[in-house]
């Protein structure tokens, strides 16, 4: 079993109109055995701008302390919040400087930039972006989530449609996937609310 | 083959673990006890290596000793927990302790907590968890039989049916196992249930 699929992940991000939506599954396993079933895998960089990590849990929550720190003293230098473009950035130069032994994650990006015009990207484990205008994907149950959004997608869908369909499409993706499961947890940001919910799926 | 395996009840938190001390095929001693109290209100369950276990544990008790006398109050169970995570995490990628944890602790104003630290530095609150060949038993029978807010009576009586599983089920059962518990009094041994007593060894 490749190391990836240590602990079991699913995230996807999608974009709507003047919003974004990003939701990950909240299994935490040891290969075949379910640890917890309320892992969190998304977390706050500030409050247009969320990241989510699939892969190895320890180097996620390694990466996101990191990034974390990273972010603080940007503010207390720079007096403001990161733009999501920047913070991309600073995401893949911290895993390719780790590029002969990498931090096993693979990161999904999320925020609204300057404008509010949402963004989002994701990187494989040693940094190579891959930008996107409409969703992106992440962890053990990416081939079903291309799959399901690549089929529920449509541009500028507002926000409560963004949700219904962001998940939909985790829900059943991560049904079909072992490792990853136990129901969703999905975050809804405009330029002025963060709704967050979790969702029921199959508990299995 | 180790077994460790723990749960929150009401206002208090218990760990209970084998004591077999196991070198291959031999049992070297059957009451060696592998949840160390870290401090009045904190208790470490160790399983792993044998002397990984030893050295990391005591390197925690000692790092969490030295932090009350600097500061002048103890460390909470949730900072303890980071801190053990972070250790576990530096050593990850240099000389890694093959050692996994489950921290019991109580805090005046927070209460009872648990928390699952493997040996790779994953970090997770949890309400019930387990290590070893034992957790494929004690699991099971935790998650059937464990609600929130039980009372000691009852959780000592889990106990005791994940130990009859354990005992009955696994192919090379520990013998003996060790129960303590934490609460608002302290930290302490509860007892032993053991089905093989460890001969004195006899003066010289």
């Amino acid at each position: 079993m490749s190391i990836f699929e240590y602990n079991g992940s699913a995230l996807v991000a999608m974009v709507g109109k003047n919003c974004f939506a990003i939701a990950s599954d909240r299994r935490l396993g040891v290969q075949l055995q379910t640890i917890a079933t309320d892992f969190q895998r998304i977390f706050k960089i500030h409050d247009k701008l969320y990241v989510g990590l699939s892969g190895l849990a320890t180097d996620a929550q390694t990466l996101y302390q990191r990034l974390a720190f990273r972010h603080k003293l940007y503010q207390l230098r720079e007096e403001r919040d990161m733009k999501p473009e920047t913070f991309a950035s600073l995401v893949s130069a911290l895993l390719y400087e780790k590029r002969f032994g990498p931090y096993f994650c693979q990161p999904v990006i999320a925020g609204l930039g300057d404008d509010n015009v949402p963004f989002i990207c994701t990187m494989d484990c040693l940094g190579a972006k891959e930008l996107a205008k409409d969703f992106v994907v992440s962890g053990t149950a990416s081939e079903s989530l291309y799959g399901a959004c690549e089929s529920m997608y449509k541009p500028n869908m507002e926000p409560e449609e963004l949700f219904e369909t962001i998940s939909q499409a985790l829900l059943s993706s991560v049904d079909r996937d072992c490792l990853s499961g136990w129901g969703g947890h999905v975050l809804v940001v405009t330029p002025t609310e963060v709704q967050e919910r979790t969702l029921k799926g199959r508990m299995d | 083959m180790e077994c460790v395996f723990g749960l929150v009840g009401d206002g208090f938190a218990l760990i209970a673990a084998d004591t077999s001390a196991v070198h291959s095929i031999l049992v070297h001693k059957s009451n060696e006890d592998k949840v160390m109290i870290l401090d009045s209100h904190k208790l470490l369950g160790a399983s792993g290596e044998g002397g990984d276990r030893v050295q990391f544990t005591e390197y925690i008790q000692k790092n969490v000793h030295l932090y009350q006398f600097r500061n002048g109050i103890p460390l909470t169970t949730a900072a303890t927990a980071n801190f053990t995570r972070g250790e576990l995490a530096i050593a990850l990628r240099k000389n890694p302790y093959f050692v996994s944890i489950l921290l019991a602790g109580y805090d005046k104003d927070i209460g009872p907590s648990l928390y699952y630290i493997d040996y790779i530095a994953t970090l997770h609150k949890i309400e019930k968890g387990a290590f070893g060949y034992g957790s494929y038993f004690s699991l099971s029978m935790m998650d059937r039989h464990y609600r929130s807010g039980m009372s000691l009576e009852e959780a000592i009586d889990l106990v005791d049916k994940c130990i009859m599983e354990i005992r009955s089920r696994l192919v090379v059962a520990p013998p003996n196992f060790v129960i303590k518990i934490v609460d608002k009094d302290g930290a302490r041994e509860y007892g032993w249930r053991e089905s093989i007593k460890d001969a004195g060894v006899a003066a010289a």
